[in-house]
């Protein structure tokens, strides 16, 4: 609509220069708004499409009878889904598998690891990831986590669902795409199965994390990652994002402030001379395109990496995509 | 003069505002994403393609008279193989759908083997065998996320063409809906056989 009205305008008759003048506030407004209103679009359109994925087809396609490939059981499509815990600390167990000292050693050692490597490594205990199974549950809080650097993708997530029914699976790990070079599927499974379910059979639930810590810390080592960053600077980018429409705003009254000066200063009043309204123009153009790579490029998710400083304890942005591997014990 | 000027600078400005107003740019963006996640699709499948003759391998070397069942993943494998696979499947409907009929033949004839193998107690207890299992797992979960991932970027992309006044830009410069993958097509592929395990 603003469009249309900038368009009518284009063609602007000649000879009018008191009227061009009058509507120069109008037409810095609507071009304002034209400006801001695909931004808007993008937010709606954003806003319209569900935050997470839709049951996977392929879940579909899972045979009735528990076949040994991978494949998840049919979800009914509404079903409710387990919500995944806010990343408050390097362990989080909600079901209380860990006394208080045991989940204060493990995450002293994880937090040593993190700080020491800038790897990430987090250990989460539920109850049951029911009606999802474990895989289908993993990549959630791995992609609601975001443990690992950004761009070096460097986080493990060990999942233990305790009361999940055999087929769904009780235990996964979620490995980033960057470590999979050394903690590949089949160290994932081996992990799982020969170095966790020996311990957990016997009910030493606090024993086989730490044996799976030993052991993951073990391979991550041989993997060649970059060293941790020094306290990374917080991202000055996001900012910049965030200050855009001031950005625009100023620009524009630049080149306002521009075209007046220059109207009153010189050229005896005929005002308005084209130098003033390029100046507006160039502001807006650099304007939206500033715009269109900042909202385009994204600087989305968080910057820096390597969390656990203070006290709190944030995932660094790593990216994961379902490898790894899920088991019994 | 100066009037010439300005009406230049007035028509870019309109022009510059309505590609931006009509989500030019954002169809740039989100075509972008909707390749990239379709590559990492086609990636995952391509690293299932090369799992499989090693697997193959070593199950013939444990039940080599599971003959027509290993033929039946090596046939489906070259034929998921031989389809040429580029950018444009995307914009072909029909292309799109034989790569996901063909993807899922393979599926279902190698969820056939690994059933098949279950028969087979030393084979089971086989490390390579074991190790190649757990590869062929991850890769299957991998499938999955890239597969939802893509469905999510495609879903954002197709409601942008087709919502007004987007759908006007996507008319100008031909940015056609794109197919996800369906789910009626999945069913009917997923004939898997009924085995009871008897554990």
């Amino acid at each position: 609509m603003n469009h249309t009205l900038l368009l009518a305008l284009a063609p602007a008759p000649t000879g009018t220069m008191a009227r061009l003048r009058a509507m120069l506030p109008a037409l810095s407004l609507a071009l304002l708004l034209a400006l801001l209103l695909p931004l808007s679009a993008i937010a709606t359109a954003q806003g319209v499409v569900p935050p997470t994925a839709k049951p996977a087809p392929a879940a579909v396609q899972a045979p009735a009878t528990p076949s040994p490939t991978p494949q998840q059981e049919p979800v009914p499509p509404m079903a409710a889904q387990v919500p995944v815990p806010p990343l408050t600390a390097q362990v989080t167990d909600s079901i209380g598998m860990l006394t208080p000292p045991q989940r204060a050693t493990l995450e002293a050692t994880l937090g040593d690891y993190a700080r020491r490597t800038g790897t990430q490594v987090g250990i989460l205990l539920i109850a049951s990831t029911a009606p999802e199974a474990i895989e289908q549950y993993g990549i959630r809080v791995a992609d609601a986590w975001k443990l690992g650097r950004k761009g070096i993708d460097d986080g493990v997530i060990l999942i233990v669902a305790r009361d999940n029914p055999r087929d769904l699976r009780r235990l996964r790990l979620e490995v980033g795409r960057g470590v999979q070079g050394t903690v590949t599927d089949a160290k994932s499974n081996r992990i799982l199965q020969d170095v966790i379910a020996p311990h957990f059979r016997q009910n030493d639930y606090y024993g086989g994390l730490v044996a799976a810590t030993a052991a993951l810390q073990t391979l991550l080592d041989q993997e060649h990652l970059p060293a941790p960053a020094k306290k990374a600077a917080s991202s000055g980018a996001s900012d910049l994002a965030g200050a855009l429409p001031l950005v625009i705003i100023m620009l524009i009254g630049i080149g306002l402030i521009g075209s007046r000066m220059r109207r009153r200063g010189g050229s005896g009043g005929s005002g308005l001379d084209s130098n003033g309204w390029g100046r507006t123009a160039a502001g807006v153009i650099i304007g939206s395109q500033i715009g269109s790579a900042l909202g385009g490029g994204g600087f989305r998710g968080f910057g820096g990496g390597g969390g656990g400083g203070g006290g709190g304890f944030s995932g660094g942005g790593g990216g994961f995509d379902g490898g790894g591997a899920s088991g019994n014990w | 003069m100066i009037i010439n000027r300005l009406r230049t600078w007035l028509t870019l400005l309109a022009l510059a505002s309505v590609l931006s107003g009509c989500s030019y740019n954002t169809f740039q963006t989100k075509d972008e994403e909707v390749k990239a996640a379709w590559s990492e699709v086609v990636n995952q499948y391509q690293r299932r393609a090369d799992l499989i003759p090693n697997l193959v391998n070593t199950v013939k070397g444990y039940a080599s008279h599971e003959r027509e069942t290993l033929e039946g993943v090596t046939r489906a494998r070259a034929a998921a193989t031989g389809m040429q696979i580029t950018p444009e499947v995307l914009n072909d409907p029909a292309a799109f759908k034989k790569f996901q009929e063909l993807q899922g033949n393979l599926s279902s004839a190698l969820s056939r083997l690994l059933v098949v193998t279950e028969n087979y107690p030393q084979l089971k207890a086989d490390a390579g065998f074991r190790d190649l299992q757990s590869q062929l797992e991850g890769t299957e979960n991998r499938i999955t996320v890239a597969r939802n991932r893509y469905i999510v970027k495609i879903q954002e992309y197709n409601i942008l063409a087709r919502s007004f006044p987007s759908n006007l830009t996507a008319m100008v410069f031909k940015y056609h809906v794109k197919p996800a993958f369906t789910v009626e097509n999945e069913k009917a592929i997923s004939t898997a056989p009924a085995v009871n395990f008897g554990k």
